[in-house]
């Protein structure tokens, strides 16, 4: 059964909630969120380490199970939806990517900082070949000027992505930026744009909203807000949402709500709420995972978590930089 | 003392910094800069220098290979596999500085002794040169079980060939860290920041050890040590802090910043390898020497 469907919501919770969990997932976890996402008709469900393929690290933390069984038990629970894999080049590699295509996986997305695109062409072609959709995913948006984020979006075209993404990683941007960043998009490509939010400032709905009004056509959710820092768009009230916009995502909002309050809850540790240091990510324009890990080196060393965010803030640091962390928390911890 | 007798190929970024570093070395005489483009700014330089310029490649120093016993090959991994074969035959020690990895992997505080008759060795990477002595020093005291590192370096210290081939990194680096490194089991992770001003390059090495019972005291004595001896060939490479312990868990962070030669001085990645090239063929110049006086 192919549902009309005015916008692709792509599920993130069994790869951007990996983070909020500590990167704990079960087999039977994924697949009781995968069948039931499938069943609600949900078009694509992401499943990899928070950090993407090869992401389980000493550095963001250690896979409890191995991503390529999480995939390959995803893939074999679905009947419709298709398996979407993150991967980082930098971190994850071209083996990495095979294995996950071999495994089950339709769908790649190719993430780098906003302004760095071109380490991106060798995995875009590789997915391409593999016969994967292909999306570039361009995190922490929100650093950069428009013109330098269509810049690099026609980049990740050139490289042959069937969509671009705004990716709003640190949660930062503001309902009027996304509009001006998805408007400047949808003018200069050809292909689809996409919009990942996070919930840092409460704005996850509205940014959502407004790159659809933009012109959006491919929007992530997590379920429950089982997502990194305060979580993404939560998925089965943005379905909701947009059912009474007249606005056809193809999924079911009774389903959706039954795997949140039965399935996506008691995975997580505590509900997902904005708390102090989860604001301080989108006020600061940090990327969304160093929450847990900020909080341990508050822990550790003594220092307000908030103070460790600001700092990392001020330095620019972008994603994937968690070593930073210990280090300005130490410091910070010897200037005290 | 008699020096020995070097010659740079590949006039880009690289071999213009290590014509500079080369002219301030006591044992080897920098004769030849070897490049494909008349115009560049290094055969420019080289030529301003004093230096004999060859702008036909390989094929022109091929026609005089007299002018140097050594030589730094600064190209591209793809040339480097036909200048390697060529050089080869006529008899030239090779410090390969491409990512193609025709001879075995060298880092010099840990085992260019193992190396100094070899014709043609290969530097591994940037964060391969900044990482792997820290994993060794480690693993002298007590097994790595696993060792990974993360190497963030700025975006414009990051030219076009890495980017386009940004796995060969991490790859790469991973079988040095088990290789030279002795950890059992490698990973590495690049990370670029374009932040302005632009920052210098930085490296955290996470380790965990096979026994739970760890000697950090010794640890520590071991990777101050290391940090030290590759001072001596990169003065800009220093430990952020000293090492941080959790359990089985070790943690090294530290930085290089460049000695601003050619290069400005954030980009240390592209300096670690200049520097380490130059303290491997010094190494093999003492050698030669050696050998011819012992005769």
């Amino acid at each position: 059964m192919e549902a009309f469907r005015d916008v692709l919501i792509t599920e993130v919770a069994l790869r951007d909630g990996s983070h909020a969990i500590r990167h704990q997932f079960t087999v039977d976890q994924v697949v009781a969120v995968a069948k039931g996402l499938d069943e609600a008709n949900v078009p694509y469900i992401e499943v990899s380490h928070g950090d993407g393929l090869g992401g389980s690290s000493l550095q963001y933390g250690l896979s409890l199970t191995n991503e390529m069984e999480l995939i390959e038990a995803a893939a074999s629970v679905v009947k419709n939806a298709k398996i979407a894999v993150l991967l980082l080049p930098g971190i994850g590699t071209m083996p990495e990517l095979k294995e996950a295509a071999s495994l089950g996986a339709k769908m790649a997305r190719i993430a780098t900082h906003v302004t760095e695109a071109d380490v991106s062409p060798q995995h875009i072609s590789l997915a391409k070949e593999l016969g994967l959709e292909t999306v570039g995913f361009l995190m922490m948006s929100h650093m950069a000027p428009t013109a330098k984020l269509v810049e690099q979006a026609k980049l990740m075209e050139s490289y042959g992505a069937d969509t671009v993404y705004v990716v709003d990683s640190a949660g930062a941007l503001l309902p009027h930026q996304v509009k001006e960043r998805v408007r400047a998009l949808k003018d200069a490509l050809t292909v689809n744009v996409g919009f990942h939010a996070h919930n840092n400032l409460s704005l996850a709905m509205a940014n959502t909203l407004a790159a659809i009004e933009e012109g959006a056509t491919r929007i992530d959710g997590s379920i429950r807000c089982l997502g990194a820092g305060a979580g993404n768009t939560q998925t089965e009230v943005l379905v909701s949402v947009l059912d009474k916009l007249g606005i056809q995502t193809g999924i079911d909002i009774y389903k959706m709500m039954d795997i949140a309050e039965n399935i996506v809850a008691p995975i997580l540790e505590k509900p997902q709420e904005i708390t102090k240091d989860s604001l301080v990510l989108g006020y600061a324009g940090v990327y969304s995972s160093f929450l847990l890990h900020a909080q341990r080196a508050s822990e550790r060393f003594g220092i307000d978590s908030r103070d460790i965010l600001i700092e990392l803030g001020k330095r620019n640091v972008v994603g994937g930089q968690e070593d930073m962390i210990l280090d300005v928390a130490a410091e910070l911890a010897n200037t005290k | 003392m008699n020096k020995v007798k070097v010659a740079v190929l590949g006039s880009g970024n690289i071999g213009t910094d290590l014509m500079l570093k080369l002219r301030r070395s006591e044992i080897l005489e920098l004769t030849t800069v070897i490049g494909i483009d008349p115009n560049s700014d290094g055969l420019r330089m080289a030529r301003e220098f004093g230096f004999e310029t060859i702008d036909t490649g390989i094929k022109g120093f091929l026609e005089k290979p007299e002018l140097a016993d050594i030589v730094f090959d600064a190209t591209s991994a793809k040339a480097h596999i036909r200048h390697a074969k060529l050089l080869r035959d006529s008899r030239k020690q090779v410090l390969d500085l491409t990512p193609a990895a025709v001879g075995p992997f060298v880092v010099p505080s840990v085992n260019i002794s193992e190396h100094l008759d070899a014709d043609n060795i290969n530097l591994i990477t940037c964060g391969g040169q900044a990482t792997i002595p820290i994993v060794h020093a480690i693993n002298r005291v007590q097994q790595v079980e696993y060792a990974e590192i993360v190497a963030t370096i700025s975006s414009k210290s990051a030219g076009p060939g890495t980017r386009a081939n940004i796995d060969e990194f991490t790859q790469t680096t991973a079988r040095g860290i088990e290789k030279i490194g002795g950890a059992k089991k490698g990973k590495a992770i690049i990370i670029l920041n374009p932040a302005e001003p632009p920052i210098i390059m930085r490296d955290t090495i996470h380790v965990l050890l096979e026994d739970q019972l760890v000697d950090e005291e010794r640890i520590i004595t071991s990777v101050n040590e290391m940090a030290a001896q590759v001072q001596t060939y990169v003065p800009g490479y220093r430990l952020r802090q000293q090492p941080f312990f959790d359990g089985n868990r070790v943690t090294v962070f530290i930085e290089v910043e460049g000695a601003g030669d050619y290069l400005p001085k954030y980009s240390g990645n592209l300096d670690i390898m200049t520097a380490a090239s130059v303290k491997v063929a010094e190494e093999w110049a003492k050698h030669k020497i050696s050998k011819v006086s012992l005769i």
